[in-house]
């Protein structure tokens, strides 16, 4: 497998000097108090806002444990749920053990996730970081398969079909909150998950986290310069597998259930789209990717039953033409921030957004009108988008959507080329700014 | 016991050489490009639904021979648009897209036939017994599934052995660079490749279709197995493909019919167990219903022990 | 699923923002998607139909009744998280019923959200989830079970079976989860007590909507000589058991929960007169004239797959839209309280829903499949003759459900 395709794709890891020390800390501190204040914006103080909030920051934890695997170590694995989820049954079993009287408060079960997710990272680990690659690659997901399969086959410790559940309240108190509320269940994961991206934050910047970025861009040096591999790798898989425990633990804490569908290979599919479409090179890229993700799967699915589609074709789009994601794709702009033609950029963004929109307006009526015959005939044809209503058993709607989709397409490659140039200019104009700075 | 072994062995050859049906196409996909084509398997679906479709409109002969050389335009078709356009970014780009690809051809399928299983039934022509054995009669539709899988294989082992096109995808599995140094055109011969992997994948669908259920979720409830088999078999290998198949086939058909467990193993060693231990619940797993296991078992095994698996001719 | 709303009204619920409705919002969480879709779209349809019909009458109280559905894949957890978007949501009832499994998880779900939320109460709804703990050491006031559960089904089922001296040697085949091991158990009991004389020769269990080709199955019912296997699979597991039973030619009796299922019939067709038998709350041939809702039905939602199947929706939503009027009041409190005890004639007996454990009481029928019927099954010619008839009050069984009610 090509190191180098992955090292291209997470390109922006900085291998220069980070912000100073102060700039870090700031940062830290803006986030915390974000965190805090998130829960009582209006529009997100309802139950719904706070969950919505509560999974966004189990998915960030979860996305940030994988891409120490994936950015920084460059192992791709298609079955980092074994981790999450078996954190989160060692953390479900804690749950038990305290509601039958163990004297320990609720909030510490996470540790209880990490432990577990550390203990297997460990095990699993020693038999499947040997090699990286294709056959990484393959292990990962034949070690997901086999774990799914094994968690129906020990009823007593993985509850079946069930699963496992478990309460927060029955539980000693702790400063007098007993977790009942989203609220403070929403703060007990927003106090863990920033515990946690701090650790792995740091844990980047160790020797360690180091070593695996070296590892990543050319084993073969590594090895040169006294390190082996196969341990660095060891190292990042058995840290991740205990990130992504600690997050399985706020998923039990959050559901208070733990099932075999913890452990599959949906999720495990999940967190690498994520972590991907966030942008696998820079340390915020999966936290946005998760809260993204975790946004279009929670909100966007109520309303159209295509959401999975739309997922699946922006995925695709990032795959094909923006490989450092979101983030690397906003971080990208950065370069051209002070130069005479970015506002020629901007200008051919607002150019090229007229056709782009018509096209994927056009798209939409389409796919929507299609699910909407497909698997929802009992509501009827006749659909509403926007203020426009459409009876989608007519052949008027789907010409329409389909001259759309292909007049903006048509028109969207010749605004493109535009925007193309623009931004050449602007990118040559900003290397001239820098190299004359330096001189 | 002999028309439970007899019975089972016919069910695990039919299971087996379904399997690779399902994995020739991948087989020469993941050798020759070193893709892990995560949407293959979909490619197979899309082929069960395009044959239902076909069916419903000209019969199921001719859907036979349409749904397949479908299903290999669109294989061609996603090559020459998405992989031919990562290929330079590296093997990680790629198999994310045919990940991406999986998924939004699954969505596909449910916008154009919804997401009940369409009622693929078998067709009337093939719809008999062929034979009885033991009192348990063998329908022809599974005769027609293990000839046209057997077929398959003559006819990859033809092409790969004794002809020009052959010869040359099999130097450009060592040796691209050179192969390409000697003027053929390489990527033309990846989107060949691809294309003749997806026409035989739709080719598998057609048939799995109406033994198995066809559904959207039908990519996922088989995805998984098809790389076990290829990577079990040995990456470069039709023959590892195919003894890969039947070996798992066989295993996972008499495995169901084994209802002991370890525990009634050691039992008949004289070594007994306590109800109340930690080990008694997993040593009273029976077979039968630890058999979901076995593939991923093995290949964990051989990845760890062997990863150019059972007759590869090259590391992945 | 409720799909489409302005895109205005998208913007503003996107960022989170409480939608006031003057509905009653009912939550339907059951599998839209994969191995058990087919049950859930047609449980949805049907659901969606009685509720127009409430709704074309004026609604319940003044209130219009809205139902909003999730997608949980039969998956327990997932069940959960699509709970919690629900309540979110504004979901006062929730309704579910394909997964034991499921209905488990939700049940203990709702008792801690009631427990932590007073005054938002939530009622359950269960219209098919039949494990015998849900009204027994699992139940809870809050649960109001509208199928009968999985022993009095099989103490319907074991007494025709009783009659049948022919039936020597029974083979049982189960999904392995809550459901299916508490019908191997029933069966197992059952058939003890009523006719020590058969012989059970197979105890299996398999995985639940996993399993693709039930040919080795197949093969081991062959192989122990049985002549009649009882079954508790429903949705694909059902299908696609029969359909590699008549693959390989399996000669046996059927006796099944689900043979209604859709697609059981298409798929054994010819093979399955006189052997494929159920048992069932309702069948096409259970009164000598088609029922007038199923035929506005099979009208509004044509199509194989669309055929009606959930009288017991039709039991649910009457006794509920009779304990809201009782009530007079939408508040769930108030009709899960009318609710108990409540007492209905309809076309086919007296349906009771008990007070003590939340399990309804109506008639039980188990039929074969059979030729020349008045109403054929899935357009196969093919349709379901009653067998035996047991009345609502016989169906029931003793309960251990030591419920706690709110105050």
């Amino acid at each position: 497998m090509s190191e180098g395709g992955l090292a291209a794709a997470t390109a922006a890891t900085p291998a220069r000097a980070g912000p100073s020390p102060a700039r870090g800390w700031r940062a830290w501190l803006v986030a915390a108090v974000a965190l805090a204040v998130l829960p009582h914006v209006p529009g997100l103080d309802s139950d719904f806002g706070r969950s919505l909030l509560s999974q966004m920051g189990i998915a960030a934890v979860f996305a940030l444990s994988y891409n120490m695997l994936f950015g920084q170590t460059g192992l791709l694995s298609f079955g980092h749920a074994v981790y999450f989820g078996l954190g989160g049954y060692a953390a479900i079993h804690a749950m038990r053990a305290i509601n039958h009287g163990l004297a320990v408060p609720i909030a510490l079960c996470p540790l209880a996730g990490a432990a577990g997710g550390l203990l297997f990272g460990l095990a699993l680990g020693a038999l499947t970081t040997r090699r990286a690659g294709t056959i990484f690659a393959l292990i990962s997901l034949g070690v997901g398969e086999l774990v799914y399969a094994a968690t129906f086959m020990l009823p007593g410790v993985f509850g079946g079909e069930e699963g496992i559940t478990a309460s927060r309240t029955k539980a000693p108190a702790l400063l007098g909150l007993d977790f009942g509320s989203q609220l403070q269940v929403y703060y007990l994961i927003a106090f863990w998950a920033l515990v946690a991206a701090l650790a792995m934050y740091l844990f980047a910047r160790t020797p360690a986290g180091r070593m695996c970025n070296a590892v990543r861009d050319n084993p073969e040096r590594a090895e040169f310069v006294g390190y082996d591999p196969r341990r660095v790798r060891f190292i990042a898989f058995a840290a991740a597998g205990l990130f992504a425990g600690l997050a399985g633990g706020l998923h039990a804490i959050n559901y208070e259930i733990v099932a075999a569908d913890a452990v599959s290979a949906q999720r495990s599919g999940a967190v690498l789209l994520m972590t991907y479409m966030g942008g696998a090179g820079h340390f915020v890229g999966p936290v946005v990717g998760a809260a993204v993700l975790t946004w279009l799967q929670t909100s966007l699915s109520g309303y159209t039953s295509a959401w999975l589609l739309y997922v699946g074709v922006i995925f695709i789009i990032i795959v094909l033409y923006a490989p450092s994601g979101l983030v690397g794709l906003v971080l990208m702009h950065g370069e051209i921030a002070h130069t005479r033609g970015f506002r020629r950029v901007l200008a051919s963004y607002a150019v090229a957004l007229v056709p782009a929109v018509v096209m994927t307006a056009g798209a939409v009526v389409l796919i929507e009108m299609g699910y909407r015959l497909s698997t929802q005939r009992e509501l009827g044809t006749l659909m509403k988008f926007g203020r426009v209503v459409v009876d989608a058993a007519t052949a008027t709607p789907w010409v329409a959507g389909a001259l759309m989709l292909a007049g903006g397409y048509a028109a969207s490659r010749w605004t493109w080329r535009r925007v193309a140039a623009a931004w050449e200019q602007a990118s040559d104009e900003g290397k001239a700014m820098r190299a004359g700075a330096t001189r | 016991m002999l028309e439970l072994a007899t019975i089972s062995l016919i069910n695990g050859v039919v299971y087996g050489l379904l399997l690779f049906m399902l994995t020739s196409g991948l087989t020469l996909i993941f050798s020759m490009m070193g893709v892990l084509n995560f949407a293959h398997a979909s490619v197979f679906m899309l082929g069960a639904y395009l044959s239902f479709q076909l069916g419903r409109y000209v019969g199921f002969w001719p859907a036979i021979v349409i749904a397949p050389l479908a299903c290999g335009l669109v294989g061609a078709a996603i090559e020459r648009y998405g992989l031919r356009r990562v290929h330079s970014s590296g093997h990680v780009a790629e198999i994310l897209f045919t990940f991406g690809l999986a998924y939004v051809i699954e969505e596909l399928v449910t916008m154009i036939w919804g997401r009940n299983a369409v009622a693929n039934d078998v067709p009337a022509t093939i719809d008999f017994a062929l034979f009885t054995v033991f009192g348990t009669t063998f329908p022809a539709y599974k005769g027609l599934m293990m000839a046209i899988s057997v077929a398959m294989f003559v006819f990859l082992f033809l092409v790969l052995t004794r002809t020009r096109i052959g010869l040359i995808i099999r130097a450009a599995l060592t040796h691209p660079r050179m192969v390409d140094a000697l003027g053929h055109d390489v990527p033309g011969v990846f989107a060949l490749v691809f294309a003749m992997g997806s026409a035989l994948a739709g080719l598998a669908g057609v048939i799995g279709g109406f033994m198995l259920l066809t559904q959207p979720t039908l990519a996922h409830a088989v995805g998984p197995i098809v790389f076990v088999i290829v990577v079990l078999g040995g990456l470069g290998s039709l023959y590892g493909a195919l003894v890969a198949s039947m070996l798992i086939g066989i295993l996972q058909t008499f495995a169901v019919a084994v209802d002991y467990s370890l525990a009634d193993a050691l039992r008949a060693m004289g070594v007994a167990i306590v109800r109340g231990s930690p080990l008694y619940e997993v040593a009273s797993i029976k077979l039968a219903t630890a058999a979901p296991v076995i593939p991923y078992l093995l290949l964990v095994l051989m990845l760890i022990v062997r990863p150019r698996g059972l007759f590869g001719t090259r590391d992945a | 699923m409720r799909a489409y709303r302005t895109v205005g009204l998208a913007l503003a619920c996107a960022l989170g923002a409480g939608t006031a409705a003057a509905d009653v919002r009912i939550a339907f969480i059951d599998p839209l998607s994969g191995g058990a879709a087919s049950t859930g779209i047609l449980a949805q349809k049907t659901h969606q139909f009685y509720i127009d019909a409430i709704n074309a009458a004026g609604g319940l109280n003044g209130e219009k009744l809205e139902l909003v559905s999730f997608d949980n894949k039969v998956n327990a957890q997932e069940s959960l998280i699509q709970l919690k978007k629900a309540l979110d949501d504004g979901a006062r009832f929730v309704v579910q019923g394909n997964g034991s499994a499921v209905a488990l998880a939700l049940t203990d779900a709702v008792q801690k959200y009631n427990e932590r939320n007073p005054g938002k109460e939530v009622v359950y709804l269960n219209y098919a989830a039949v494990d015998p703990a849900l009204t027994n050491e699992k139940c809870s006031f809050w649960h109001f079970r509208f199928d009968a559960d999985a022993d009095m089904k099989m103490a319907a089922m074991t007494n025709v079976i009783a009659q049948d001296k022919k039936i020597q040697k029974v083979y049982l085949i189960n999904q392995d989860y809550s459901f299916g091991k508490a019908v191997a158990a029933a069966a197992n009991k059952m058939l003890a007590e009523k006719r020590p004389d058969i012989k059970i020769v197979g105890d299996e269990l398999h995985p639940l909507q996993k399993v693709q080709d039930f040919s080795p199955y197949v093969a081991k019912i062959k192989a122990s000589g049985a002549d009649t296997v009882i079954t508790g699979n429903w949705s694909n597991d059902m299908v696609l058991l029969i359909k590699a039973g008549k693959d390989a030619g399996l000669k046996v009796n059927w006796e099944t929960y689900y043979g209604g299922s859709p697609g059981t019939v298409t798929a054994v067709r010819e093979a399955g007169v006189g052997t494929l038998k159920q048992v069932s709350e309702w069948h096409k041939n259970a009164l000598p004239e088609l029922d007038a809702t199923v035929a506005s039905f099979d009208k509004r939602f044509p199509g194989v797959e669309n055929e009606y199947a959930y009288w017991r929706a039709k039991t649910m939503w009457e006794l509920f839209a009779a304990a809201a009027k009782k009530a007079q009041s939408n508040d769930p409190v108030k009709v899960a309280r009318a609710l108990e005890g409540m007492k209905m004639q309809t076309s086919l007996g007296e349906v009771e829903m008990r007070a003590d454990n939340h399990q309804i009481l109506q008639p039980l029928y188990v039929s074969t499949l059979e030729r020349g019927q008045k109403y054929d099954a899935e357009g196969t010619g093919l349709g379901w003759k009653t067998d035996a008839k047991v009345d609502g009050k016989a169906t029931s069984l003793p309960t251990s459900c030591k419920m706690e009610r709110p105050k």
